[in-house]
């Protein structure tokens, strides 16, 4: 599952192909998604100062109470307070979404400088992605957690490998298309040993790329989570985050629409800056990427 | 061109062959014992152990292997563990809902996606090309489920125009089968049509910068002609592929968009089966579901040889 | 392809209309809801999917239910837990030793063939297999034969008192008969032919496990005289047919049956009920009163819970209205109770119950944990997630545990999982376990015969397994009580040794309640939800 738009085989259409304003003027659109990130991830990250509840503390007394001035959103199922769920549910939604992002950047990284660069290796690495690719990701993730235990890092584990497929793709056509440039070729001739090239010369090309799908992994594994979480394979809701709270508030959205409403105002407003920021950063490198793979 | 469609039909087997050893290996691997599900709450170790050798689950992974194999190469898909009925079967009977479901949602994502995407990248910069792009983000920020609700609650609760849940075959009448299946198409139609359309408005205006859709508009030619006749053709690859990948979404779509609107479809039995450890119903269901995925790709692959005629192999 | 010359020309005339159009058309024809439209179909949904249909192999309840739509039984039990005639009547010696079961007239198999001993007799073997009733009395058993076409003669070594009682027992494996060729399958593999004598036919063609199971009435089935009462009496079919449905989803299921789409709910989400009862077309109510017992089991074999003090502990510091607050919330439908045997049944009783029953104590937890040494061994607690009647218990006993003093584990892990690990007897550390939650049906439990908690074997108890000779030596002392008053008696003590040792903390008793639409009425308050004596009105 991916919310956002997935690079295959053409790469170019899907990354490069957005069209690029010829004289860039930065909007107001993602001056105020930076806003709202940054609030969003400065109230979730300090949430623990302020939240004036254990977001894990019950009272079957309290349950599924409308806002009050103890708790400002009302409460869930288990008399727990929502606004601080919420909040710190921010913390790990995040996190999970930070996390997927950079293991699944950082692994596809490696996995395509070794395919571009390698032919023998390229063969196999890239029929093995291609298999990956073709299971459909969701069933994988479901899969994966039931094979793990649902667990933190077990969801983030889940949501990364089949992400990493797409990484390994990036990576590689921009290895290819570099490789034949003179000063790699250079490199080569003069000697260089291998990781130095690889490293040195070849990696830095696939940076800025890299940013860009790493946005969009990070918001489509927010919302990963939170569809395993609709599907009973989330994080166990002692920890909470923004996917469980609206999978544990679901069956109470007629009474109580409060419980995905908030969690999922947020999780929407996180994911739409995200998703926007990584446009923006998107069409800013471009002409960079356009020239590269054109 | 003949050759490279057989090279690339050629291509799947490596595909689909490592499919199934990964997940029959990943299957394997998972704790979980279907006999213990199968026997409920008051069977005792005993018991237990004699069910699951009645399953065949006792034997070396590597026997299972070879004889699943063996087994699927005949085209017979096993049978499930749980509820003893033969996979195919199963497969048969829920197949339909999800393929309707799913061909409606990509014929409404189309209808609706293209020309939003054509009509915001003509009306370049204004307020609604800001309003589809908005669209588009929107739709890939929201999750499946919250949507379904909520217009479960729009036009089935407080409207009361739709029916609430349930699936009715095109056979038991076809107002029956539409006004069950609107609502889900819908639901699984955001995102795709969140992805076509970003994608028809951004080849599109790749496309009317190119000289030629300048020269004919300098030479007079009509708006919509432009347009729809040049400028969409043209743009046709980008969107035809993203249709494509986009089949990747639609499947978890419709994985969740089963359970919200209780659709017995193959998405959900795939999510039952893995719940329930029924191993014969998974790898059938992830084999399939596969199999789908890269046959419409290569469907797509092989169909640009004929939309775009500046692509030669 | 779509992209031609027409492309856009068809796109401009449909672009308005095809939206606004597609939205009418459903609202004209898509009103025919045909649940609702069919007087002569109820459609249900149940509290799960059936996907298992061997009702002999399973003790699944859905699949019990299952049972009781096809199969019949020979003998049953009525709403005073007293075993009735239903395919057969029965005579007993003077020495209690044989048991004469002499089938009535008319009955028949959905084939067509009639029902004969020989029938019955190899259903009863494999059920004494499977069942641990039944096998109890195979123990004892010295022959069981059909003496001839209509008469079974069950002969046994020594007295069994309770026999009756467990040949009509209504959950969680009643003996179901079936025709011989079918009940001769091996009670390790499941059956594959799916013919009972009962009031319903399954509908095999349009069988989808999982989600749907249709049954039809068998008319040629010949229900007994009397009143029907719980599973005993007349089992008179009053509708054409039964149709039970799958909702993954609890809320679609309320809307469907506001909307009139089904007609009934077995187990309605308890936090949902007012939607429903804001509906006027709709009846809430409690079927069943005596419900369900939620209890929590530790395992005997491993630290912290090997240790009887630091069980106690762990008992003096769960609260039952605690748990059954978060569990069910509206106290209509829940009550404490501490008996083993469950409240409203006749072996009922609370004796040892008081902290469980009063809110907990978790000052006396406290000092009893200190005094035990406990050493802050991690209880690894398995919470499943995807089962909704399963969910508050181990959130709420985790915080009571932690209050206490103790140090927990809580693992989430899904009904499968937990099913598969909690047969696992390594230590916890290695994919073992230290508690765990389930709930049974009042009837599961309510005698020391079928509730199988109460089994003292070691390794061939129910997980957990204590290995407590006391506890067996109690469990025959009620098997060999000859009255009512002596079985009571052994019951009482039962009850305070089961507390006294934490053989298992009950943690009180729920009443799910169920919802119809008004067309649906004379539903038996039976604990097994069944559709004969119901009628659908237009």
């Amino acid at each position: 599952m991916a919310a956002a738009p997935q690079p295959t085989s053409s790469l170019q259409f899907i990354l490069g192909a957005v069209a690029v304003p010829r004289h860039w003027q930065l909007g107001i659109g993602p001056i105020i998604a930076a806003i709202v990130l940054a609030i969003i991830v400065v109230a979730t990250l300090f949430a623990p100062l302020y939240v004036p509840h254990d977001p894990l503390s019950m009272d079957a007394v309290q349950r599924l109470k409308g806002p009050s001035s103890e708790y400002w959103l009302g409460t869930d199922a288990y008399g727990r307070d929502l606004f601080s769920r919420v909040m710190i549910g921010g913390q790990v939604s995040l996190f999970i979404g930070v996390g997927a992002a950079i293991v699944s950047v950082f692994i596809g990284l490696l996995i395509g400088l070794v395919s571009g660069f390698f032919r023998i290796a390229d063969a196999i690495i890239m029929r093995i992605m291609d298999s990956l690719m073709a299971i459909p990701s969701i069933l994988l993730a479901i899969a994966l957690v039931a094979l793990n235990g649902p667990s933190l890092w077990s969801v983030i584990f889940a949501i990364t490998i089949p992400e990493i497929p797409r990484v390994v793709r990036l990576v590689r056509a921009v290895v290819l298309s570099a490789r034949e440039e003179p000063y790699v070729e250079a490199a080569i001739a003069v000697g260089s040993s291998m990781p130095k090239i690889l490293w040195k010369h070849l990696m830095p090309n696939t940076l800025a790329p890299l940013i860009v799908q790493g946005t969009y992994i990070c918001a489509s594994a927010i919302l990963t989570e939170a569809i395993l979480s609709f599907l009973g394979a989330g994080v166990s809701t002692e920890i909470p985050t923004w996917g469980n709270i609206m999978a544990e508030g679901r069956i109470y959205f007629q009474i109580k629409p409060s419980l995905i409403f908030w969690p999922g105002l947020m999780l929407s407003l996180c994911i739409l800056s995200i998703n926007l920021l990584g446009d923006t950063a998107r069409d800013l490198l471009d002409p960079r990427l356009k020239k590269r793979e054109g | 061109m003949l050759g490279y469609i057989i090279r690339r039909i050629l291509a799947v087997i490596p595909v689909m062959a490592i499919v199934a050893v990964f997940v029959f290996l990943l299957l394997r691997l998972t704790p979980g014992d279907p006999a213990a599900i199968l026997a409920g709450d008051m069977a005792t170790p005993e018991q237990l152990a004699r069910i699951r050798e009645s399953l065949g689950l006792t034997d070396p992974i590597h026997i299972q292997f070879i004889n699943w194999v063996g087994r699927l190469l005949q085209g017979d898909l096993g049978t499930s563990l749980i509820s003893n009925t033969p996979v195919m079967s199963m497969i048969g009977s829920r197949i339909w809902p999800t393929l309707q479901v799913g061909t409606l949602t990509i014929i409404i994502s189309v209808l609706i996606a293209v020309p939003m995407g054509v009509i915001a990248a003509w009306r370049h910069r204004s307020w609604i090309d800001y309003a589809v792009m908005s669209f588009s983000v929107l739709g890939f920020s929201v999750p499946v489920f919250v949507i379904g609700y909520i217009l479960i609650k729009i036009f089935s609760i407080e409207l009361r125009w739709l029916p609430v849940q349930g699936y009715a075959s095109p056979s038991d009448g076809i107002g029956a089968f539409f006004s069950r299946a609107l609502l889900p198409c819908l639901t699984l139609a955001t995102i795709y049509v969140a992805l076509i359309a970003r994608m028809t408005r951004a080849s599109l205006l790749e496309v009317l910068g190119e000289d030629y859709v300048r020269t004919a508009r300098a030479k007079g030619v009509k708006e919509k002609y432009v347009l729809f006749r040049h400028a969409l053709r043209n743009a046709a690859v980008p969107i035809m592929t993203i249709i494509g990948t986009g089949f990747a979404l639609l499947i978890s779509g419709v994985v969740v968009t089963e359970s919200v609107f209780n659709i017995p479809g193959i998405g959900r039995l795939t999510v039952d089966a893995i719940l329930a450890r029924d191993y014969p119903v998974i790898q059938a269901m992830i084999l399939l579901t596969s199999a789908i995925y890269v046959f419409v790709n290569l469907l797509i692959d092989i169909s640009y040889t004929f939309i775009d005629p500046r692509i030669r192999y | 392809m779509f992209i031609d010359k027409t492309f856009h020309r068809r796109w401009h005339n449909a672009r308005t209309s095809v939206f606004a159009a597609a939205l009418a058309a459903a609202t004209a024809l898509g009103a025919a809801a045909p649940a609702h439209a069919d007087p002569d179909t109820i459609t249900a949904v149940m509290h799960s999917g059936l996907r298992v249909l061997d009702p002999i192999i399973t003790t699944a309840h859905i699949t019990r239910n299952h049972g009781y739509m096809i199969y019949d039984v020979l003998i049953a039990e009525d709403e005073n837990f007293e075993p009735q005639p239903q395919m057969a009547d029965w005579e007993v010696s003077d020495d209690n030793l044989v048991y004469t079961f002499t089938l009535r007239d008319g009955l028949k198999f959905h084939d067509g063939a009639p029902v004969t001993a020989e029938d019955a007799v190899a259903s009863l073997k494999r059920w004494g297999e499977r069942d641990s009733g039944g096998q109890l009395i195979f123990d004892v058993t010295e022959s069981l034969e059909a003496t001839d076409e209509k008469t079974i003669t069950w002969k046994l070594k020594e007295p069994f008192p309770p026999f009756l009682e467990t040949v009509a027992k209504q959950s969680a494996v009643p003996p179901f008969i079936m025709p011989k060729r079918v009940a001769e399958t091996p009670s390790s593999e499941p059956i594959k032919e799916y013919i009972g004598s009962g009031p319903f036919v399954f509908v095999e063609e349009e069988y989808q496990p999982g989600v749907s199971v249709t049954y039809e009435k068998f008319a040629d089935y010949v229900p007994r005289e009397e009143e029907a009462s719980w599973m005993a009496g007349g089992k008179v079919v009053n509708v054409e047919r039964v149709k039970w449905v799958t909702m993954p989803d609890a809320q679609t299921a309320i809307n469907a049956l506001v909307a009139g789409e089904i007609d009934y709910i077995e187990q309605p989400q308890f936090d949902l009920l007012p939607i429903l009862q804001g509906s006027p077309d709709v009846t809430v109510e409690v079927r069943d009163t005596l419900g369900y017992q939620t209890m929590g089991r530790m395992n005997f074999k491993h630290p912290p819970f090997d240790n009887v003090k630091i069980r106690q502990a762990a008992l003096m510091a769960m609260s039952q209205e605690d748990v059954l607050g978060t569990l069910v919330g509206n106290p209509e439908y829940y009550s404490v109770c501490g008996a083993i045997f469950g409240c409203g049944t006749p072996l009922g009783d609370e004796t040892g119950a008081e902290t469980l029953t009063s809110g907990g104590d978790i000052e006396g937890a406290k000092a009893l944990l200190e005094e035990a040494g406990y050493d802050g061994t991690p209880v690894v607690l398995m919470q499943p997630t995807d089962v909704t009647t399963l969910t508050a218990q181990p959130v709420v006993t985790a915080q009571a545990l932690r209050e206490a003093g103790f140090k927990v584990d809580m693992q989430p892990m899904d009904w499968q999982t937990l099913v598969t690990r909690r047969a696992s007897m390594s230590p916890p550390a290695e994919g073992g376990w230290n508690l765990f939650f389930t709930n049974w049906m009042v009837p599961e439990i309510s005698s020391p015969i079928v509730n199988p908690m109460l089994n003292g074997r070691g390794d061939e108890a129910w997980f957990g397994w204590p290995d407590d000779p006391k506890l067996e030596e109690l469990r025959a002392e009620f098997i060999a009580a000859d009255s009512v008053e002596a079985q009571k008696e052994v019951a009482k003590r039962l009850q305070a040794y089961t507390l006294e040792n934490v053989i298992y903390v009950p943690l009180g008793q729920y009443v799910p309640p169920q919802a119809r639409r008004n067309t649906i009425t004379g539903m038996l308050p039976s604990p097994v939800p069944v559709f004969w004596n119901v009628d659908k009105t237009e």
